[in-house]
């Protein structure tokens, strides 16, 4: 999409230096000048909030490198040791924990507005595909990440999700092997995860600039679901309306970071985890993260193991055929009366999964975790394509402009359209 | 371009072939070590020599668990009755079939000996609890009976039994 402007830069060095590496030109047409569509809402600021989080995440983390020890025999106590004695470090480390946490909460909330507004929807598949990519970088980092403090929840973790590749036939047992580098889960172990962990939001940070990337190659998608069709009807620069808009929606977002932080850093976290690794213990009730445990519903919901495994794997590799799944040619869920409640049904599954997933498996937790596990499954392979085929959309505004135009209820000034003459109510 | 296609191949021809096939073997020869780097190191394999475990305070009832390899093991003194509720069952309607015959050393029906980490996921099962009371797993339900088989969960397979012999009435070597 070209923007309303280019960059012509003005001083001799600014040209001079345009002329050698054009990467303020770059910046100002990604970050300026680019035409956002003038009809986004606050769920559109989630993309900004995550790229500070995973900046937050990063320099963090840099500095806790700096006083942590990845070793199994000490890395427990210097992560106390970064909790008592180093000056803030109770700071650095709750930042960290709960920023990884609100890294998820904004992470399902930009996947969930994706779906409801079909972001994912043609000509957006690889940029909705890179983002299950990230999703999946977050978790493997998120994983590992966990592991590193060695305390009860880490050792025990780590062991029930590296034998999940157990699973395999034949190949199972030496992928788990080589996994920990021993026959348990062990300092050679510890060893790799912190190494991982400190490379892969590097590699977070390498796909959403090829997320970011594609975005700017297709634009964003709005609310309305409508691609833009008048550059100065339909959109404003993205400078000043949308970075004012996302850096107040980023500062709203770290005030509320900031309260878990500093009133209730424990609360996302388990009291196990400051109990050292014991190999000869697990914790009577051992769950994941809140951020997996939907996922970990999913898998004990299958009463076969490596059936448990696959299906927890599709269910997120499910999300990557999503673009060819859904077969309805309209975008938002807006103007899809029954999707739009089967959305709300599928957020109503998802949550009532993680809340199983916290729960024991037995009796009836158990039976409604298969019955939401299926639902689950049924809402992308059945309900999806079916719904597209059978749905009758509501009717859509002719354009961007008239969405607008139409919900402030004024007479469209300057900006009219022909359809802008009948009159319009919402839905 | 139609002239050169029929045309004697050229030394860039060559020089494309013997590269690729060159950098080929390289890139095979380097992935090697970066892959093998993550095996248990020598070390590790190292501290799998054998253990020997005196049984003579094990009490009659009583689970022991030690390491072995870095792995848990447990070692159960069962009572009569446990042997015999073990003995007991219907092979064939277990899930993964085997008879406590065979997962003991003749003669020491009492003494079993089996890894610790449940076959599911890996977690440490609880000894004296479940419905068979031999083991419940905390973390995914499994149940295993006084002979350390799979009857009720996700776990697929029975506590399996590591290698060891009897070097004395009361005395065992893992490994």
């Amino acid at each position: 999409m070209s923007g309303h402007s280019t960059y012509v830069p003005k001083s001799a060095v600014a040209k001079w230096f345009e002329s050698r590496l054009p990467i303020i030109g770059l910046v100002h047409s990604s970050f300026v000048a680019y035409p956002t569509p003038r009809n986004l809402n606050y769920f559109w600021t989630f993309g900004a909030i995550l790229s500070f989080m995973l900046v937050a995440q990063i320099v963090t983390g840099v500095v806790l490198v700096m006083h942590y020890t990845p070793n199994a025999s000490l890395a427990f106590t210097s992560v106390e040791q970064i909790m008592r004695d180093v000056n803030y470090g109770w700071l650095l480390r709750y930042l960290h924990a709960n920023g990884a946490s609100m890294f998820f909460i904004a992470v399902y909330i930009h996947i969930f507005r994706g779906l409801y507004y079909g972001s994912y929807k043609a000509p957006r598949e690889v940029l909705w595909i890179l983002g299950v990519i990230i999703f999946l970088l977050m978790m493997a980092t998120a994983f590992m990440g966990y592991v590193l403090p060695w305390g009860q929840m880490s050792f025990w973790g780590a062991t029930v999700i590296t034998n999940l590749f157990s699973a395999l036939p034949i190949v199972g047992e030496p992928i788990v092997t080589w996994l920990w580098g021993g026959y348990s889960v062990g300092n050679p172990t510890l060893n790799r995860f912190f190494s991982l962990h400190y490379l892969l939001p590097f590699m977070i940070a390498g796909v959403v600039a090829l997320h970011i990337w594609a975005l700017h190659v297709v634009g964003q998608n709005n609310p309305a679901g409508l691609d833009v069709k008048n550059l100065k009807k339909d959109t404003v620069p993205f400078t000043p309306y949308a970075t004012i808009k996302d850096f107040f929606a980023v500062v709203c977002f770290f005030i509320f970071f900031a309260w878990f932080v500093f009133y209730i850093p424990n609360y996302l976290g388990h009291a196990d985890n400051y109990i050292e690794a014991n190999p000869a213990v697990t914790p009577a009730h051992i769950v994941p993260e809140w951020y997996f445990l939907p996922f970990y519903a999913i898998l004990r919901a299958i009463p076969d193991k490596l059936a448990g495994v696959l299906a927890m794997f599709g269910a997120i590799a499910v999300l990557a055929f999503l673009p060819w799944l859904d077969t309805s040619k309209v975008r938002s869920a807006t103007y899809r009366p029954l999707y739009k409640q089967l959305f709300w049904v599928f957020v109503l599954c998802c949550i009532g999964l993680g809340y199983l997933g916290a729960k024991p498996p037995e009796g009836g937790y158990v039976i409604a975790a298969r019955v939401l596990t299926a639902y689950y499954f049924l809402h992308f392979l059945v309900i999806l394509p079916i719904l597209g085929l059978i749905e009758k959309p509501r009717p859509m505004p002719g354009s961007i402009a008239e969405d607008v135009l139409r919900k402030h209820g004024g007479a469209p000034v300057g900006l009219a359209s022909g359809a802008s003459a009948e009159p319009h109510s919402k839905g | 371009m139609a002239e050169t296609a029929t045309a004697e191949p050229t030394r860039r021809d060559f020089l494309f072939i013997a590269t690729g096939a060159v950098g080929a073997v390289g890139v095979a020869a380097v992935a090697w070590p970066f892959i093998a780097q993550m095996n248990p190191d020598a070390a590790t394999i190292a501290a799998g020599a054998p253990v020997e475990v005196d049984l003579e305070p094990i009490a009659e009832g009583q689970i022991v668990k030690l390491f072995w390899r870095g792995k848990l093991i447990f070692v159960r003194h069962r009572t009569p009755e446990e042997i015999k509720a073990a003995e007991e069952v219907n092979v064939a309607s277990l899930p993964d079939p085997e008879a406590d015959s065979a997962r003991v050393k003749e003669g020491h029906a009492q003494w079993l000996v089996v890894y610790g980490n449940c076959t599911h996921l890996g977690c440490v099962p609880l000894g004296h609890a479940g419905a068979y009371d031999g083991w419940l797993c905390p973390c995914h339900g499994s149940v295993f009976d006084t002979s350390g088989r799979i009857r009720q969960g996700p776990a697929p397979t029975n506590l399996p039994i590591p290698p060891y012999t009897f070097v004395s009435d009361t005395k065992i070597q893992i490994g």
